[in-house]
């Protein structure tokens, strides 16, 4: 990708997080918003600012470059261009594991691995139904088993929620609508430990992901160890998935629409891609919550929904020239 | 060199042998083809030489190595393969996909350093697609794509090439060009493995001939040798002559109405 789509990418990042800084219930001057980031002069922008936007902000961020790498990688490895960890089923189990994990009690640090061991198992179950449809190979299969296993999820979450304390129910529902507006610093610092390890993981075995990008037969010839690479891949981006689920809950469609983009950019090897999806869906997640923000206040409209609303229409697109 | 030698190999949940103890090889210098019916085993050939699927018995050697032994980065680094169907989810440029020809070599942690990016140079021009550098994988006609894949195989740079039918769907002209470049690769001290259904140019190309049926070699030889009409008309199952062609002088093999 030339050097000037890369800074177009960064530019656009570094201004959508300032947007985001500064438009809310209440929003802050540009003159203040810099006085504010530096602590200095009033102390409401600061706190504002520093408390509030700041965290937000950040988590927004963490979240989108987690999706858009999960996203980019698990199209690249199964050749699909409809995959993303939401529509796969990833998310949902992961929600399910996250959902459970709390009820146990769990910590915020183990959440992401009570959160993956649900991805995995959707995975799992997700390639059961697509194998006994016949079909590992086909695409749309795939996807539509994803989304039966999804839609599982959802009805595991609501039978948790049947019996749960409403404590919980608030809790089950905020992850299936996705939010990152309770962020907090100690979120923040274990979802950027596990979106550093894991995109970095990703990232390392980009060249593995062009190889099987260009099918099992081929990768094998090229000396791939098939199998072995797309499980590692697989369970990479899911952990990735999973970690931003139980930092965030459901958010969908990013890791579908910002590959996609990134690739319209100019980006066609998996590294340059990976890095590329991490900025693009960081950015798209902070724009998206900042709508949610702006478009009905006072009241926020979920994450989740504001990135349907986005990726739908873009996965309809995507379908139709498949099919 | 490539030998298989008594080869038998069984698909999961199926009854017979998709290959029923083949032996046949492949020497630097020449062009050695795979013939046969449909089904009749040959694309397994290559499956089992990748490791893509495993041996009942026998054994694959690579230069006196056995395959499984030298693990598939060193494999891959000696044999080249294109295998039969390739279809990229995501369109690269032409250069991006020879320059996965140096995957063994590279892996996943060296860099491309001057004797990589020279072994592309060189692959893409012995393959004769220089012009097409720049232009994108889903841009590329038929015969183009053909030619570009074979790019990528020789960026692999290793001694062997094995090509499951290279020129299926590609018009005279591009059939013939690819033919005359697999010939010209062989004639440089690489031994070419190629799978083919075109008889009659596999009968004016190639070295030595295999004919397999049902997942056994029913002849092997020099070209003339295995282009008899009986043995032909055993193995299609059709009513079929071999003459010798006035123009160029190879056995031709000519199918006849049903009688």
């Amino acid at each position: 990708m030339p050097l000037t789509r890369w800074a177009v990418l960064v530019i656009a990042l570094v201004a959508a997080s300032l947007l985001a800084i500064a438009v809310g219930t209440v929003s802050i001057p540009i003159s203040a918003l810099w006085d504010a980031l530096r602590r200095v002069g009033e102390t409401m922008p600061i706190m504002v600012v520093w408390t509030l936007r700041i965290p937000r902000v950040t988590l927004a961020i963490l979240v989108g470059a987690g999706l858009g790498m999960s996203g980019a990688a698990l199209q690249g490895t199964m050749r699909n261009p409809l995959a993303e960890p939401y529509l796969l089923g990833v998310s949902g189990g992961a929600a399910v594991g996250a959902v459970i994990g709390l009820t146990l009690g769990l910590g915020a640090a183990l959440l992401p691995l009570a959160a993956f061991a649900g991805a995995i198992v959707a995975v799992l179950a997700a390639f059961f139904v697509a194998h006994a449809a016949g079909a590992r190979g086909d695409p749309r299969v795939l996807l539509m088993a994803g989304v039966v296993v999804g839609a599982f999820a959802n009805a595991a979450i609501m039978v948790v929620m049947a019996n749960a304390e409403p404590n919980t129910v608030r809790n089950a529902l905020w992850w299936m609508m996705g939010s990152v507006g309770d962020a907090t610093w100690r979120q923040i610092a274990i979802l950027a430990g596990y979106v550093l390890a894991g995109g970095g993981a990703l990232i390392v075995v980009g060249r593995q992901i062009d190889v099987l990008a260009l099918g099992e037969d081929a990768a094998a010839g090229l000396g791939l160890d098939v199998d072995t690479a797309i499980r590692r891949v697989f369970f990479i981006a899911s952990l990735l998935a999973a970690a931003t689920v139980s930092a965030a809950g459901l958010v969908g469609f990013v890791g579908l629409v910002v590959p996609h983009l990134v690739r319209a950019g100019g980006a066609r090897r998996h590294r340059e891609l990976l890095i590329g999806s991490a900025i693009a869906g960081a950015t798209l997640v902070v724009l998206a919550d900042l709508l949610g923000r702006v478009l009905r206040p006072p009241s926020e409209l979920p994450l989740g929904a504001v990135t349907a609303l986005i990726g739908v229409p873009f996965f309809l697109a995507k379908l139709r020239r498949l099919v | 060199m490539i030998e298989f030698n008594d080869v038998a190999v069984r698909y999961p949940r199926s009854d017979v042998s998709a290959l029923g103890g083949v032996t046949l090889e492949a020497r630097r210098g020449l062009l050695t083809a795979i013939v046969g019916p449909n089904g009749s085993g040959k694309s397994t050939l290559v499956r089992a030489l990748i490791g893509r699927i495993a041996l009942e018995r026998g054994t694959i050697r690579i230069d006196g190595a056995p395959a499984p032994t030298l693990g598939g980065a060193e494999l891959a680094r000696r044999v080249a393969v294109i295998t039969q169907r390739e279809d990229l989810a995501f369109p690269l440029i032409v250069s991006e996909y020879v320059a996965l020809g140096r995957f063994p070599h590279l892996g996943i942690w060296h860099a491309a350093e001057q004797k990589d990016r020279l072994a592309i140079d060189l692959s893409i021009d012995a393959a004769g697609v220089a012009a097409l550098r720049e232009r994108r994988i889903d841009a590329l006609s038929g015969g183009e794509w053909q030619r570009v894949r074979l790019a990528r195989a020789l960026a692999q740079g290793g001694d062997a090439l094995v090509l499951d039918e290279p020129t299926a769907f590609l018009d005279v002209a591009h059939e013939m060009s690819v033919f005359e470049l697999l010939h010209g690769l062989a004639r440089s001290g690489k031994a070419v493995l190629l799978i083919s259904h075109q008889l009659n140019l596999v009968a004016r190309f190639a070295d030595q001939l295999v004919l397999l049926h049902r997942g056994a070699v029913a002849a092997a030889g020099p070209p003339d040798s295995v282009m008899q009409a009986e043995t032909l008309e055993r193995v299609y199952e059709w009513p079929l002559v071999v003459s010798r062609d006035p123009a160029v002088g190879a056995p031709t093999l000519v199918p006849l109405r049903r009688r």
